[in-house]
């Protein structure tokens, strides 16, 4: 991935490296110190700096400024045209760019007729991989000025989906504005580095859903955490639930207030709409903040100004729908990795949609409550979701910056970084209340080789155990009514809405599964712990090894590769 | 990785009667695995690669891993600074600061002005510790803290960005003395200059410094390196040498006279160290042989281009001038050729003429010795005046050849009979072909 192309980057001795995130709505850029990342805001104090340009009178502004141009001057402002990049004619959805510059067909490419020369001079075409070249060096620049040395190397997060041809667009459009791309990561995990990298994080054996949720998209992923190496096991991308939806179905009750108090309509004319569609999001904004939001614009359509309170509650009555999407997203891209959501252990919000409070809310009624809702309403140890990414990248590009682009490159490699996964859970049988018990001691979909160890008590009385180890037979979902024996405390009860009428409870159960080996310890001292080891090989062979914690010698023994 | 996780459930206990090899009794295999692509991210990804790309197992990851830490912990070990204190140093007395050599004195005579802020923070710290009033007292050595305030003064001066420059401009400890010229003899002329320039590198304001090169630099190197000298932008300055301003607010006049002093002894330091850089680089440039080389290959070129176009010229001129001669040489003999014709046709103009005059005489002779026809008598005038007249007609009408053929016939002839038969035949002759009509020689039919 790491693309070195003809001209070879500077040493990496000298790299000056961010990360970076290009959405199609906003973009983020991030560089780390001691270790830690942090989000850099651009001239106009901006740390999500909106993904337009716009040329006025032969000026270019970009983000903020250039969004503002959306109302005035929308024919030289190009907005959400990362999603183009890379892609013929045929294949973009311009619906995002009605009220922008319009995308158009010419030589083959996407471009955009814009008046980017002065006022009297005619209007040229630009091609979208030549705007994001542009846009690219504006936010590199940004990222400059903010470390007072010129950025040299950056990570960029891509979506899952981007495709080849899509990505190799990206690395050259950087290249053009003077940066080496040390490599392309994607989205969910960058903001799953992200989270990973704080300082107090352990690593665990997890499944986590990162749920993207943009401004004109959303992507949810099931990554597979195992030892801090990631593995998607599914993805999702949806176009039609997201942070614009919102926006519209705002636009719409403001519009019928409006109609209600004036009868004219403020989507008719185009200019009233952009100012319609600035506010809303604001508006929007405020009400993941506060519980209420002062909707305003002057001389919104007709000379009338219109002014009105929105609380959070009518927002979401209004916007039902599309959080009823987002729900069934998640849901459905879980079903899609083969998992229940029993099995999720973590859920990371990311994308500016995500800090409304109703959609983490919603995922916190379908989750069970082991599970870690990862967003600002739920949690208050997660991180800004507009940064997740831009972070994530910039760990990722402080990893790798004293890397020869050609070590990237190697490393990056698919020999690299395809490998098996076991499929199965590997665990011991230990004693639980109802006797054998499987203790996970290696998770299904762990990259292998892999190693992991674990302390397992003796029987109180001490002397000789059994170390039996075995393949934990897929968990297995028991359903069942209210009304029966209660469990004893397991790996998840989920009784939150108990008090609500009859619900049945669901639980992951082990049940073990076919025997691996069987090692035996003899005279272990009372109270003393059993540590056990499990090396699983490239080639699928194990090898236990199982010793007394302390103790001396141990049992070793090799299972063949199958 | 390496992280143990701890389980509560406790482990069963070994029935009887089990048995196994050494403890340990294989009895399946894994189950078939997923061919998945991991994300190349992240701090564990990047030791999943490096165990990969090396084959290397997790233990052994694990141990070259630790191994390298530990490298690192003994580097830093070696990099601080532990170098033999002098024990006259340790007698120093803090008013003379500024004669001390404050690299010295937190031991980093090796790093001088390339030693980093961080290194003089530890340095300071490790003596401070060291030589803290405090721990002398604990030896029984009151108000022994001299030596401990030359250190705290060394770092006040040394972690002082501006009073750190004014020290290191008259730091001569990191000067480096040109090579005398008996050492530039020795052949190490490039290695002994580069060091006095690295040295002098360390005053510019601009980076990076170009290097003298060695012998087989090239000539651009070698033009940016005198260059760059010539116009060397410095920013030493003297200040540290200044003389106390005496800070009392009674004399005005005399602390307005010192500070004058110091403002003209800093430029004339100046000016001097300016003066003496460029004598460092005349000297240096002096003995360049690099510059001479350049020189004589500049030389060479252009010498190369006049000496063939002189050549050419030359080649050019030899060509016109023996174009020239050949035309000459051909105009000459031409010129002869044609003289010697003139001559050989005058000679036979003459020689026919003679031979005419000389056949004429013999014809004239003829008819003489034939007397003129008369028979044995004297010829009368008349008589002779008509055959002699005849005779000329007849030569006049015939050229030189049949003259001569006619006088080689009538040669030697005596008796008149026969000359006239001689006579009459050509007159025949000459009548026949048209050129005497019968009868014009009467005398000599």
């Amino acid at each position: 991935m790491a693309e070195n192309g003809d001209k070879a980057g500077p040493e990496p001795s000298n790299r000056v490296v961010i990360g970076v995130t290009f959405g199609n709505s906003n973009s983020s850029i991030a560089y780390t110190v001691d270790d830690k990342a942090e989000v850099i805001a651009n001239e106009d104090g901006d740390r999500q700096i909106p993904t337009v340009l716009s040329y006025a009178d032969g000026d270019e502004y970009y983000g903020a400024q250039a969004k503002a141009f959306l109302v005035r001057n929308p024919n030289n402002t190009v907005a959400y045209f990362r999603d183009f990049l890379g892609q013929d004619f045929k294949s973009i959805d311009p619906t995002h760019c009605h009220a922008a510059a319009h995308p158009q067909e010419a030589e083959g490419t996407v471009s955009f007729t814009i008046k980017d020369k002065g006022s009297e001079e005619d209007a040229s075409t630009v091609s979208v991989p030549e705007i994001s070249v542009r846009f690219l060096r504006r936010l590199f620049g940004a990222a400059s000025d903010y470390l007072g040395k010129k950025v040299t190397s950056a990570v960029i997060s891509v979506p899952t989906n981007f495709s080849e041809k899509q990505r190799e667009a990206l690395v050259k459009a950087a290249k053009e504005a003077e940066v080496e791309v040390l490599q392309l990561i994607s989205d969910p995990v960058a903001a799953v580095l992200a989270y990973d990298a704080r300082p107090e994080a352990e690593v665990k054996d997890k499944i986590i859903v990162v749920a993207d949720l943009g401004g004109t998209r959303s992507d949810v992923a099931v990554v597979a955490s195992r030892g801090g190496m990631y593995t998607v096991l599914a993805t999702a991308h949806d176009y039609d639930f997201a942070g614009v939806h919102l926006d519209n179905a705002l636009i719409e009750y403001f519009a019928k207030e409006f109609i209600k108090k004036h009868e004219t309509d403020p989507r008719s004319n185009p200019r009233s709409l952009a100012k319609l569609r600035a506010e809303s999001e604001a508006t929007k904004k405020a009400l993941s903040l506060g519980t209420n939001a002062q909707f305003s614009v002057e001389s919104l359509a007709d000379g009338y100004d219109f002014s009105v309170t929105i609380n959070r509650i009518r927002y979401e009555m209004v916007g039902r729908k599309v959080f009823e999407g987002f729900n069934r997203l998640v849901e459905g891209v879980i079903k899609k990795a083969g998992l229940d959501v029993l099995d999720v252990d973590e859920v990371i919000m990311c994308g500016g949609t995500s800090h409304t409070p109703r959609i983490a809310n919603n995922f916190r009624g379908i989750f069970p409550e082991t599970t870690t809702i990862l967003a600002p309403a739920t949690s208050t140890v997660a991180i800004n979701p507009s940064e997740l990414q831009a972070r994530g990248a910039a760990l990722q590009a402080s990893l790798i910056q004293e890397y020869e682009a050609e070590d990237i490159e190697q490393s990056t490699h698919p020999a690299v970084t395809t490998v098996k996964h076991i499929s199965n859970a590997i665990g011991v049988t230990t004693v639980g209340p109802d006797g054998e018990a499987f203790t996970p001691v290696m998770a299904a979909e762990t990259a292998v080789p892999a190693r992991r160890t674990v302390h397992i008590p003796a029987p109180k009385e001490g002397g000789d155990v059994l170390i039996k180890v075995v393949e934990g037979g897929t968990h297995i979902k028991v359903t069942k009514p209210e009304p029966k024996e209660k469990e004893e405390k397991d790996e998840d009860d989920s009784d939150f809405d108990s008090d609500e009428e009859e619900e049945e409870t669901r639980e992951k159960i082990w049940k073990i599964g076919s025997a691996l080996a069987e090692a035996a310890i003899k005279g272990v001292k009372a109270g003393s712990k059993v540590e056990v080891t499990i090396n699983v090989a490239a080639d699928l062979s194990v090898i236990v090894t199982a010793r007394e914690v302390g103790g001396k010698g141990g049992v070793r023994g090799n299972l063949r590769a199958p | 990785m390496a992280s143990v996780a701890t389980v509560t459930l406790p482990l069963p206990v070994l029935p009887e009667g089990w048995t196994g090899e050494k403890d340990f009794k294989a009895l399946g295999q894994l189950s078939s695995a997923v061919e998945r692509s991991i994300e190349p991210v992240g701090p564990h990804f990047l030791a999943h690669a490096r165990r990969a790309r090396h084959r290397r197992t997790f233990s052994e990851d694990d141990r070259i891993q630790a191994q390298e830490k530990a490298k690192n912990v003994e580097e830093v070990d070696d990099g601080e600074i532990s170098e033999p204190e002098d024990p006259m140093m340790l007698q120093r007395e803090a008013k003379d600061w500024k004669t001390q050599d404050h690299y010295k004195i937190l031991g980093l005579s090796k790093y001088r002005h390339k030693a980093t802020e961080d290194q003089i923070k530890k340095a300071h710290r490790k003596k401070v510790l060291k030589h803290h009033p405090d721990k002398k007292a604990a030896q029984g050595r009151t108000d022994d803290d001299q030596f401990f305030k030359c250190i705290q003064k060394a770092c006040d001066i040394l972690l002082d960005p501006i009073k750190r420059r004014q020290f290191d401009s008259v730091d001569e400890e990191a000067d480096v003395d040109p090579p005398t010229k008996k050492e530039q003899k020795s052949g190490n002329y490039y290695k002994l200059w580069s060091k006095v320039f690295k040295a002098e590198g360390r005053f510019s304001k601009t980076h990076p410094v170009p290097t003298f090169g060695d012998v087989n630099s090239t000539q651009e190197h070698v033009e940016e390196f005198y260059n760059f000298w010539y116009n060397f932008d410095s920013w030493r300055t003297f200040e540290y040498l200044d003389e106390d301003v005496p800070d009392d607010n009674e004399n005005r006049d005399q602390k307005r006279h010192v500070e004058r002093k110091n403002a003209n002894a800093r430029k004339k330091k100046k000016a001097e160290d300016n003066a003496r850089l460029r004598k460092l680089l005349d000297d240096a440039s002096a003995g360049d042989e690099r510059i001479k080389k350049f020189r004589q290959e500049a030389n060479a070129k252009k010498n190369a281009k006049r000496i063939a176009k002189e050549k050419a010229e030359k080649e050019a001129e030899e060509a016109a001038k023996a174009q020239a001669q050949r035309e000459a040489e051909a105009k000459a003999a031409e010129a002869e050729k044609a003289k010697a014709d003139k001559n050989a046709s005058k000679k036979a103009k003459e020689d026919a003429k003679n031979a005419a005059k000389k056949n004429k005489r013999v014809l004239k002779g003829s008819v003489k010795d034939a007397n003129y026809f008369a028979g044995a008598g004297e010829a009368s005038a008349a008589q002779i005046d008509s055959v002699l007249g005849d005779v000329d007609l007849v030569q006049g009408k015939i050229d030189n050849e049949e003259l001569a053929s006619l006088a080689g016939k009538l040669n030697g002839l005596k008796v008149a009979d026969e000359i006239k038969g001689v006579w009459s035949g050509e007159v025949k002759r000459l009548v026949d072909a048209g050129k005497l009509k019968d009868g014009d020689v009467k005398t000599l039919a």
